[in-house]
């Protein structure tokens, strides 16, 4: 369905390199923008096109930029956020492996229009071969005159600089980032202020993520209107999409805002359909932070209309039947998954990377991981299931950064929809002390579907 | 700027915050503060115990705010309107953030310094929390020196990060700070430095639980067997007015004067705390007030000693009025 926009030159052999990226007609909208636009009217298709953050929680990005302090003295930052480290999602990696020029174009059209200067791009530290692509590509920029003094002839100067990260998912949260880059430990900033008005060292920024920098291209190419045709309602453009798990074909896909889920599992164009001929049993649409919903949620809304990858219909329901299109990682679990496993596997996870400077979530998430390390082994009780629900319902909402709620919603959601498989680990310990239990957990038939 | 906290209205200044509004208007509508400290910058929005619902978020705006918010660290807005006490929403998050501190808190009160001035002690019988649900177990800690005048007992930490700024801000030298993340985090001195200076001793009074104590406290005893009492002296380093915990005509120890918040009043230099131990050295004034309502003056302390190793002995409590 469609044609890739943000992608399209992917396939081009050596398209990692300058030469080839600037043959097939790469920077030639970094080149018009500086050329021939002015930085109201990037500003201006930016938001028209309706684009909205690709890092997860889809913010406009327009009004982000809008809200960049413009008035003051100091110097201004634009940060790349590509420290994607959330469970699920790998399409920033993808993109930046394979197109390094496209992002950094994005980069020069964004800061041309944040009348930004000093640009960094803060790379997730365990992507060291990524960290080598773009340095060859930044520096092949430096050489064309693409980046450094005087742009292309122009009064615009823009520098790049790459920062690997230490490690800590907690790092790809704006705030922990910014703290990371001025060398501190990744402690997400309390908020007010915002890092528009004060940001890194103090000085007015935007942290946008990889797919929404490298997005600003197409957006220049087609104009803002046609980038907003694309897609459904408020759901603009093309999203990438990392979908992993049971499937026949995971990987990385570009699709239009609008397609029906069920069309993204089962076509062969996408996922290709369940693995070995099983059944659908869940799918967590956007990283392992969002709601996991099963087969039948996640397929068709409780109104019974068919559930689409759009923002809203995804939404649709809210936490108690909908879920969120969140950064786009979509992880798709057969009848054999065990949710429970998947469920104390993310809480690991979580527990792992809490800052741990506020208390709901720092205790909190190393409350829930031994509890259901307890009941995947088979050894819970009944009181553990809805002792869950109220820990992860106390740190919700109740913390520094949206860490609190991305930790506290895997569990709830899990339960919510899932229920039956954590009273069967309770009441079948002698089962579950299998470690490949998940084929033998009963439950509803309802709960799982066929295409 | 007008702002309302549970049904009493106040006006205060811009960049106000709703803590700093409640602390005027004083008694029972003042939140629990466990990490911010008036007089240290950048502290608060850790513990979270000081949440409110903000019910209108200005005249202008007469929205709620969804969530809710660290009153320490949200300034005031015209026309703003809060509940603490209030909202049943407010006390069960709370409840729940004591909880949460509580679960790896050794709940050793019977043997540590701090009871009967501990403001965690004090924040869990005031909302009935005294065990939590955690059939876990607890994270330890080893117990270490931090120099020859400080202990770090880290399994009492909350992590409110007071230690941490107020080495930054009012001593030459930070050599302590927070290392490792998440459940893992501790406070600790990096390869075991030594703290050493000046003003290092502050950072015991600051600490809301018995995580830092002071080694030189003599002959181990019960804070509320003991007197305090206002006393002075004439010091080049700092303004030498502090509270002596004496005990008969013996000085146990010597504190910086802590207000009706718990928070000091003025910071105290380490020879007076640490070096001065006798009667001569000081000036004493009065026995000291102590307004707030802690464990030990609303007499619940054998609630929880419970099975206890020291059993309180009667009377003792009146000795902090
Ligand atoms: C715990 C946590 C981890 C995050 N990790 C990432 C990340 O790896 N990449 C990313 O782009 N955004 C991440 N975000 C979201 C960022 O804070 C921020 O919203 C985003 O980079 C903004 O860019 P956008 O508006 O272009 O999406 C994370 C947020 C949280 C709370
Ligand atoms: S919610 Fe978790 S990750 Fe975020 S600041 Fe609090 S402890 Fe740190
Ligand atoms: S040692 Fe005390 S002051 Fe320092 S962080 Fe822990 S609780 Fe706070
Ligand atoms: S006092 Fe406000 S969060 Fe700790």
């Amino acid at each position: 369905m469609g044609r890739p926009v943000l992608i399209e030159k992917i396939g081009i052999p050596g398209i990692r390199d300058f030469a080839v990226y600037r043959a097939h007609g790469g920077y030639s909208l970094a080149e018009k923008t500086l050329k021939k636009m002015t930085p109201a009217e990037v500003n201006r298709e930016v938001t028209k096109s309706g684009l909205r953050g690709r890092g997860g929680a889809g913010f406009p990005t327009g009004l982000k930029w809008s809200f960049l302090d413009r008035k003051t003295d100091k110097p201004k930052y634009l940060v790349c956020n590509a420290d994607e480290s959330e469970p699920g999602t790998f399409k920033d990696r993808y993109l930046m492996e394979h197109l390094p020029h496209l992002l950094i174009e994005g980069l020069i059209i964004s800061s041309f229009a944040l009348g930004v200067k000093t640009c960094y791009i803060y790379v997730r530290g365990e992507f060291k071969y990524i960290i080598g692509i773009l340095k060859k590509a930044v520096d092949e920029a430096y050489q064309q005159k693409f980046l450094g003094e005087n742009i292309l002839g122009t009064s615009f100067s823009l520098d790049i600089f790459l920062h690997p990260g230490g490690g800590a998912y907690i790092c790809g949260e704006e705030t922990a980032m910014l703290e990371s880059l001025e060398g501190k430990k990744g402690n997400p900033r309390i908020k007010p202020p915002f890092p528009a008005y004060k940001g890194l060292y103090d000085c007015p920024t935007v942290v946008n993520n990889v797919e929404t920098l490298a997005a600003v291209v197409p957006i220049i190419g087609m104009g803002g209107d046609a980038y907003a045709k694309i897609g459904i309602g408020k759901s603009t453009g093309t999203k990438l999409i990392s979908a992993c798990g049971n499937i026949n074909k995971p990987g990385v896909y570009e699709i239009e805002l609008g397609l029906p889920v069920e069309d993204f599992i089962f076509s062969e164009e996408y996922c290709g359909g369940i693995k070995n001929g099983k059944r659908l049993k869940a799918v967590i649409p956007g990283g392992s932070s969002v709601p996991v919903l099963p087969a039948g949620l996640i397929l068709r809304t409780l109104k019974g209309e068919q559930r689409l990858m759009t923002y809203e219909s995804l939404e649709e329901g809210g936490f108690d039947s909908g879920t969120m299109l969140g950064s786009g990682g979509f992880i798709v679990y057969d009848e054999d998954a065990c949710m429970v496993r998947n469920t104390w596997n993310f809480t690991r996870f979580y527990r792992h990377e809490s800052c741990g400077q506020c208390s709901p979530c720092r205790e909190g998430t190393a409350w829930m991981e031994p509890v259901l390390r307890r009941i995947e082994q088979g050894e819970g009780k009944y009181s553990d299931i809805d002792l869950l629900v109220n820990i992860a319902d106390k740190i919700e909402g109740n913390t520094i950064c949206p860490f609190g709620d991305a930790a506290a919603w895997p569990v709830s959601s899990a339960i919510r929809h899932f229920r039956h498989e954590f009273e069967f680990h309770i009441e079948h310990p002698e089962i579950v002390k299998n470690p490949d239990h998940g084929s033998l957990i009963q439950y509803p038939v309802s709960s799982i579907q066929y295409r | 700027m007008k702002i309302t906290i549970d049904n009493i209205s106040i006006e205060v200044s811009e960049g106000t915050t709703i803590l700093e509004a409640a602390r005027k208007i004083g008694g029972k509508i003042v939140p629990p503060a466990m990490c911010w400290y008036s007089k240290l910058k950048n502290t608060g929005g850790k513990c979270r115990t000081c949440l409110v619902k903000v019910a209108q978020s200005s005249s202008k705006d007469p929205r709620p705010i969804p969530k809710l918010v660290a009153s320490c660290s949200t300034p005031v807005q015209d026309g703003m309107v809060v509940q603490n006490i209030t909202s049943q929403e407010v006390l069960d998050a709370r409840k729940a953030i004591v909880e949460f501190l509580l679960i790896n808190h050794p709940l050793d009160c019977p043997v540590c310094d701090q009871a009967g001035e501990c403001d965690l002690q004090d924040l869990s019988f005031l909302h009935g929390v005294v065990e939590t649900r955690s059939d876990e177990e607890r994270r330890e800690f080893p117990v270490i020196d931090i120099g020859d005048k400080i202990k770090l007992n880290m399994n009492r930490c909350i992590l409110c990060y007071r230690c941490v700024f107020i080495a930054d801000q009012i001593t030459s030298k930070r050599v302590h700070g927070v290392l490792y993340r998440g459940d893992a985090a501790e406070i600790s001195t990096y390869i075991q430095n030594v703290i050493d200076n000046d003003f290092s001793g502050n950072m015991i009074d600051v600490c809301p639980v018995g995580a830092l104590t002071d080694r030189t406290f003599r002959f181990k005893s019960r804070v509320w067997f003991l007197n305090p009492m206002d006393a002075h002296r004439e010091c080049s380093h700092c303004p030498g007015k502090v509270t002596a915990w004496m005990f008969g005509n013996e000085i146990y120890r010597i504190t910086g004067r802590k207000d009706e918040f718990g928070e000091l009043e003025e910071f105290i230099c380490n020879e007076c705390r640490f070096e001065k131990k006798e009667l001569t050295d000081w000036f004493i004034e009065r026995p000291k007030k102590i307004k707030r309502e802690s464990v030990i003056s609303a007499n619940h302390y054998e609630k929880l000693i419970k099975s206890s190793i020291i059993h309180p002995i009667e009377g003792t409590t009146e000795q902090q009025e």
